[in-house]
């Protein structure tokens, strides 16, 4: 990689010259809406190539202000935005043919069959051959599940199923860059689990995903790395592991014997210890969790469940901010 | 345009491991036309767009009925004096309901559905929110204004049509078809007056396009279908009555609605063209006042909804 002689201009982080370009890079981003309303605020984004890129926030936090100015849909105050390494909104036409992307919900065309509506989106790109329309179409709507119901009415359609034409409508052409906004909104959970499923074969393609969601759990199941913000700031971003590394995992037993097991773990060195029912949890001590299940057992504490907890984006959150994870006022 | 050199086109998503991202795909001028072909296609398959045509249909069926009707009671012509032109003339030749029907069409009904798709256009796709999955396909500002121009247009001659057709159709099977007679007295074949039914339906169609631009316009301004379509008629009807005052003559021949009866002057012989290219210059002048307007403001807009 060292020796790689024509490594591109990398806008990206500094220390990694050979690292390829990042997918979407913005710098100093921000839009103030006309009525003086603080969207999003000096905004220095950096998607690596390659990842799952979970951009998370509260409702209200400036997630979707941030994905319409990625699209060109909204011209920022200031600041600038890079997609695929073309500045955003004057590349859209160069840009966005390789950008599959779900924004704010589906939005779809009641009165047309499923079919219909991604044959209309299809036809609106004008780098998509129309010889090749109707099975790109058709292999789509496959891929989402939605294949059967194709020549439904999408008025007819749930909304899980309106959400399905949606990524759907992303998937017509193999894309470099998918940007999903609130992907699994509306979905039950097989739904979810489908969309998750799809988001990693994706990925595994070597699509970078950009994900956004409200739900931490949907973005720590399939995302490399993750952004955070709140009221139009970003707090952090970078790779999963860091950012919950801030915050460690706790310990958790359960047992019918707490008063025996709480004596035990805190011999252990296990810290700031709660029992709520039958349940015991605490800090563990930086050493390996089996040593202290066999002391527990040892001490003849009867135990039912043991597990190390993962510290959660939300506890990562919780650390990060001081507050929890509610829309922003 | 040729398409000899394309890349080959991948046909479907790829599904397996990718070594290399595919070349980017270019724009072909040719496949740009399918949108176009793919906003005729949505549009009239919209029911409301069909109601709108049915109604325009009905206008010649229910003037011809009931000019039938009234003749048919013993009154020979009619009194003639009131009701749009030429209605006078129907009984004697069905081809004279075309003129009528597009005469009582033209200033309001046509008018009014052309507003109400012109000022759909834009604003109802973004209340839809399907604007933002257009733009982003991505379908271009530009191009997707156009193209809803276009269609506009077309829909202009389209509604002119199955006015005009439908005009025909009941003009020949409630009455006599023949030779006729101009305003200017003089006598045409039967032929000739069908060449110049179709270049009055031309001319009536033309006269559309000022307020085709000037919904579409106002469409560029609101994310609201229906807000859009209630002002670009509301201005239909402000021009309409602005026509009518007497004081404001200075003002009027610079309103779209002005020389829209004009289209009579083709059945003179000769034709008297003064006002006729009064009314096509006024229309290509809307055109182009409103259609950059709309360029302006569509080009920059933030799409947020």
């Amino acid at each position: 990689m060292d020796d790689e002689p024509y490594a591109p201009p990398s806008a990206g982080p500094p220390g990694l010259p050979s690292a390829p370009p990042p997918v979407i890079a913005t710098r100093g981003l921000t839009k103030r809406y006309r009525g003086g309303q603080l969207a999003v605020d000096g905004l220095d984004l950096t998607v690596p190539a390659g990842s799952v890129f979970g951009f998370l926030g509260p409702n209200g936090s400036g997630k979707t202000t941030t994905i319409r100015m990625l699209m060109g849909l909204i011209e920022p105050t200031s600041g600038t935005v890079s997609v695929l390494g073309r500045p955003m909104p004057r590349a859209t036409q160069a840009v966005l043919p390789e950008v599959g992307a779900l924004i704010e919900g589906p939005a779809l065309y009641g009165f047309l069959s499923g079919r219909d509506n991604l044959l209309r989106y299809d036809a609106a790109d004008p780098t998509a051959d129309p010889r090749t329309r109707r099975p790109r179409v058709g292999a789509a709507l496959d891929r989402v599940g939605l294949g059967a119901a194709a020549g439904k009415k999408a008025r007819a359609y749930s909304l899980g199923m309106k959400q399905r034409l949606a990524i759907a409508a992303a998937l017509l052409q193999p894309r470099r860059l998918l940007v999903l906004d609130e992907p699994t909104n509306g979905l039950d959970p097989q739904g979810m689990r489908e969309i998750r499923g799809l988001v990693r074969a994706l990925a595994s393609d070597g699509t970078t995903v950009f994900l956004s969601s409200h739900l931490l759990d949907e973005i720590e199941q399939v995302c490399t790395h993750a952004a955070v913000m709140a009221r139009g700031r970003l707090l952090t971003q970078g790779a999963m592991a860091d950012l919950a590394a801030g915050a460690r995992g706790r310990l958790a037993v359960t047992t019918p014997d707490t008063a025996d097991a709480a004596r035990v773990l805190k011999e252990q060195g296990v810290t700031d210890l709660t029992v709520t029912g039958d349940r015991v949890s605490g800090e563990p001590p930086a050493r390996d969790p089996a040593e202290i299940n066999a002391a527990l057992v040892a001490a003849g504490v009867r135990v039912r469940g043991f597990a190390v907890e993962r510290a959660s984006l939300e506890d990562a959150f919780v650390a990060l901010t001081g507050e929890g994870f509610d829309v922003a006022g | 345009m040729s398409q000899a050199d394309a890349p080959v086109p991948v046909p479907v998503p790829a599904s397996g491991p990718v070594a290399e991202p595919p070349p980017p795909r270019r724009p072909r001028p040719l496949w740009s036309l399918g949108l176009l072909r793919s906003e005729l296609f949505t549009t009239l398959r919209r029911w409301r767009t069909l109601a709108l045509l049915a109604v325009l249909a009905a206008v010649p069926v229910l003037v011809g009925i009931a000019v039938r009707v009234q003749t048919s009671d013993g009154g020979s012509d009619g009194d003639g004096g009131n009701g749009p032109a030429f209605i006078a003339q129907i009984t004697n030749n069905g081809l004279f309901l075309v003129f009528t029907a597009l005469a009582a069409t033209l200033p309001f009904f046509l008018p009014l559905v052309v507003g109400v798709i012109a000022g759909d256009a834009v604003a109802g796709e973004a209340g839809a929110g399907t604007l933002r999955y257009l733009l982003v396909a991505p379908a271009g500002r530009t191009r997707l204004l156009l193209t809803k121009y276009a269609t506009v247009l077309a829909f202009c001659l389209l509604a002119t049509l199955v006015v005009a057709v439908t005009a025909l159709i009941v003009g020949a099977l409630l009455f006599p078809l023949g030779d006729l007679m101009t305003i200017s007295g003089t006598r045409i074949t039967f032929a000739d007056g069908l060449l110049r039914a179709l270049l009055i339906a031309l001319v009536v169609a033309a006269s559309l396009v000022g307020i085709s631009a000037l919904g579409l316009f106002v469409s560029t301004l609101t994310n609201s279908g229906i807000a859009a379509m209630a002002t670009t008629v509301g201005l239909l009807i402000t021009v309409q009555i602005l026509d009518q005052i007497p004081q404001l003559h200075a003002i009027q021949p610079y309103l779209f609605s002005h020389y829209w009866l004009s289209f009579a002057d083709l059945m003179r012989e000769p034709v008297y063209w003064d006002d006729l290219v009064k009314n096509l210059a006024l229309q290509g002048g809307y055109a182009v006042v409103f259609g950059t307007a709309a360029w302006a403001r569509f080009t920059t807009k933030d799409i947020t909804a």
